[in-house]
């Protein structure tokens, strides 16, 4: 990750004043615990950043992605573990000396500032002369493409040009670490849509390390180096975003990510093979190792076709452009969701019996859903 | 049917329409009423003052001292009101918002407890060296402001994410006095306008405690001076009344031409209600 970074940032000239990626910093989360009142934030989460990597922290809310974040930013302390900055643990340092740039998922410009203020504001920290700070500032919200608003102020601005210009205040100060906690998550789809790759395109550039908090799967899987899935305060598993589809090491990260069926299976005495529909598969490692078990599938590996006297009746269907999502009733009661064709899907109008099978490729199996 | 829909299309044309022109004239009559019930006293008292007694007014003995006291407590109590409430309600807000219940209840006891009780029980209480100097009431009046100006502060805090924005300052290397001088203040400055005319106002309406313990403040000046020359005692009091109005006017002035520059409004709404509440009782 880090020679991809290294080598976009090589390819692509750096706007002017701004700081060529050397190397980056490395960030190191180490067995990180937080405790709020009785719930158990962080339980031991460690994690480990490339410098010029961007990760993900994606989990449900309260998972302790954001707990971790805020560790790392320095607005939280962790109860046990440590946090390494290139290598210094830097508990003792105060938010204010830690040189992160923070972008905050509701609106934080200072509203008695214009958008050129904002971005000067940690220059001006940083005792930058009044000329080189507005140039600076300049440079940056021409970088996010909103130099014509550079005096307007935060009531001024929509909610997209708003978390812009707090991403150029927040690269501004040429970051250590780019801190993002949801900063999506208050604007429209669109500007969602473009900002995403805006922020992705501007920290490649830069090639800043980056932690980026987020619920929202399509952002992480789309953005990130690699994504982190959290759950009840623990990492299930950090991946770049196709293995973390295709290869799922938990069921919590499984049916988390992406679209899962549970279908009912039999596992063999060693823990090894599970039946389902009939067929005999491999189990991967990760699952329990006996009892009553559900296979784990996604729609892409199921196939269905018509047959009379199948396995399963179709209930409804939902087109999604080539594709066609068909939901089946299986005898037995399970109900499973097969991507097809959509050419072939408009045989299968609900009512129609279908056999549903699963081509013999290792599953992930969880302990049956009661 | 074509015959109903043609009836009842008018309806709901005219009807918006006769509320519309009904409106300004009940708000034309409860501003009079309200006008007349104001504006009948103050008129009262300038047809007894006379025109001519507003000209020889600043030269009755005693009147520049007392304005002088008065001018000089406002000040004391205005800064010393600022210092210790701002940061104290911004600490609340950030690190102990289950406080905020408590602090209302705390600083609205300065109004529950009447003034009578107040000033006796601080004369109990207070170190003699203090007794004979402007201080001991000053400190009082720190007490007295407290109700109004930790209102005006927490409403002008709670208009702003101040936890965000803190911690934005923060992580762009703005530590805790720099956070409160360069974003916090200037965010609250309406409300900060605000809790200055409140205290300005009470310290120059304030009168009992004043008299008690024996200062000659502008109103207990006012007062006394009302048993040797009316006229000229009401002509004071009516100076006093119009400049605070001025003072009020041009703070309302300044924050709105900030507010249309910078957004926000919530702020001058209460200070507005709020002060002119105030002004009212003093």
């Amino acid at each position: 990750m880090a020679t991809n970074a290294a080598k976009q940032t090589a390819a692509s000239p750096v706007t002017a004043g701004t700081r060529e990626a050397t190397g980056g910093t490395s960030v190191s989360l180490r067995n990180l615990n937080r405790t709020f009142g009785t719930s158990k934030a962080l339980n031991g989460m460690s994690l480990e950043i490339a410098p010029g990597e961007l990760v993900a922290l994606l989990g449900p809310s309260g998972c302790g992605k954001t707990t971790a974040l805020r560790i790392v930013a320095g607005f939280e302390t962790a109860d046990t573990g440590e946090v390494l900055i290139d290598g210094k643990d830097v508990s003792g340092v105060p938010a204010a000396s830690r040189d992160m740039g923070m972008v905050f998922q509701s609106y934080s410009l200072f509203p008695n500032m214009s958008a050129l203020d904002n971005v000067g504001f940690g220059l001006r920290m940083r005792k930058v002369g009044t000329a080189a700070r507005r140039k600076r500032a300049g440079e940056l919200l021409e970088m996010v493409g909103l130099s014509a608003q550079a005096g307007q102020y935060p009531h001024q601005l929509s909610g997209g040009q708003q978390q812009r210009v707090a991403l150029a205040r927040a690269l501004a100060i040429e970051p250590r670490v780019l801190l993002l906690d949801e900063p999506l998550s208050a604007l429209d789809a669109k500007v969602r849509l473009q900002l995403r790759e805006q922020i992705r395109t501007l920290q490649q550039r830069l090639g800043t390390t980056t932690l980026f908090v987020t619920h929202d799967q399509e952002e992480a899987l789309s953005m990130a180096d690699r994504v982190g899935v959290m759950s009840k305060g623990k990492l299930e598993q950090v991946a770049a975003p196709d293995e973390l589809y295709s290869r799922p090491a938990t069921a919590f990260v499984a049916e988390f990510v992406g679209t899962m069926n549970r279908l009912p299976g039999d596992l063999n005495s060693g823990g090894t093979e599970v039946t389902v529909l009939g067929t005999i598969l491999p189990v991967q490692p990760g699952g329990p190792a006996s009892g009553a078990v559900d296979a784990l599938v996604r729609p892409e590996n199921l196939t269905v076709t018509t047959a009379e006297g199948g396995n399963g009746i179709v209930t409804s269907r939902t087109f999604l452009g080539a594709i066609t999502r068909v939901a089946v009733l299986l005898s037995g009661d399970a109900e499973v969701a097969v991507d097809v064709a959509s050419t072939t899907a408009a045989a299968m109008t609900p009512g129609t019996a279908v056999q549903v099978a699963i081509p013999p490729a290792p599953v992930l199996v969880a302990a049956r859903a009661s | 049917m074509a015959a109903i829909a043609t009836e009842h299309a008018p309806v709901p044309v005219a009807a918006p329409r006769r509320q519309r022109r009904s409106f300004p004239v009940w708000r034309w009559v409860v501003l009079l009423i309200a006008g007349v019930y104001f504006l009948l006293p103050l008129y009262a008292a300038l047809r007894f003052a006379g025109l001519s007694a507003f000209g020889t007014v600043f030269k009755q003995p005693g009147f520049g001292a007392a304005l002088w006291l008065s001018a000089r407590l406002a000040a004391m109590t205005w800064v010393i009101t600022l210092v210790l409430m701002v940061p104290t309600t911004v600490y609340v807000h950030l690190r102990l918002p289950g406080l905020r219940r408590v602090m209302e209840v705390i600083t609205i006891l300065p109004i529950v407890i009447p003034p009578v009780v107040l000033i006796i029980g601080v004369l109990q209480v207070s170190p003699g060296s203090l007794k004979s100097t402007p201080w001991l009431l000053g400190l009082v009046y720190v007490i007295l402001s407290m109700p109004f100006a930790y209102r005006s502060i927490d409403a002008g805090l709670r208009a702003l994410d101040l936890k965000t924005l803190t911690e934005a300052s923060n992580s762009l290397g703005a530590g805790w006095l720099t956070t409160l001088w360069r974003v916090i203040l200037p965010n609250i400055r309406t409300a900060l306008l605000s809790a200055t005319v409140l205290i300005i106002a009470l310290v120059l309406g304030e009168f009992t405690m004043a008299s008690l313990d024996l200062y000659v403040t502008f109103p207990v000046w006012i007062v006394q001076f009302d048993q040797l020359n009316a006229q000229m005692s009401e002509a004071a009091s009516l100076l006093a009344l119009f400049v605070t109005w001025l003072l009020l006017m041009a703070i309302t002035t300044i924050a709105t031409r900030q507010n249309r520059r910078k957004g926000g409004g919530e702020v001058t709404l209460f200070s507005a209600a709020t002060t002119t509440q105030t002004i009212g009782e003093s």
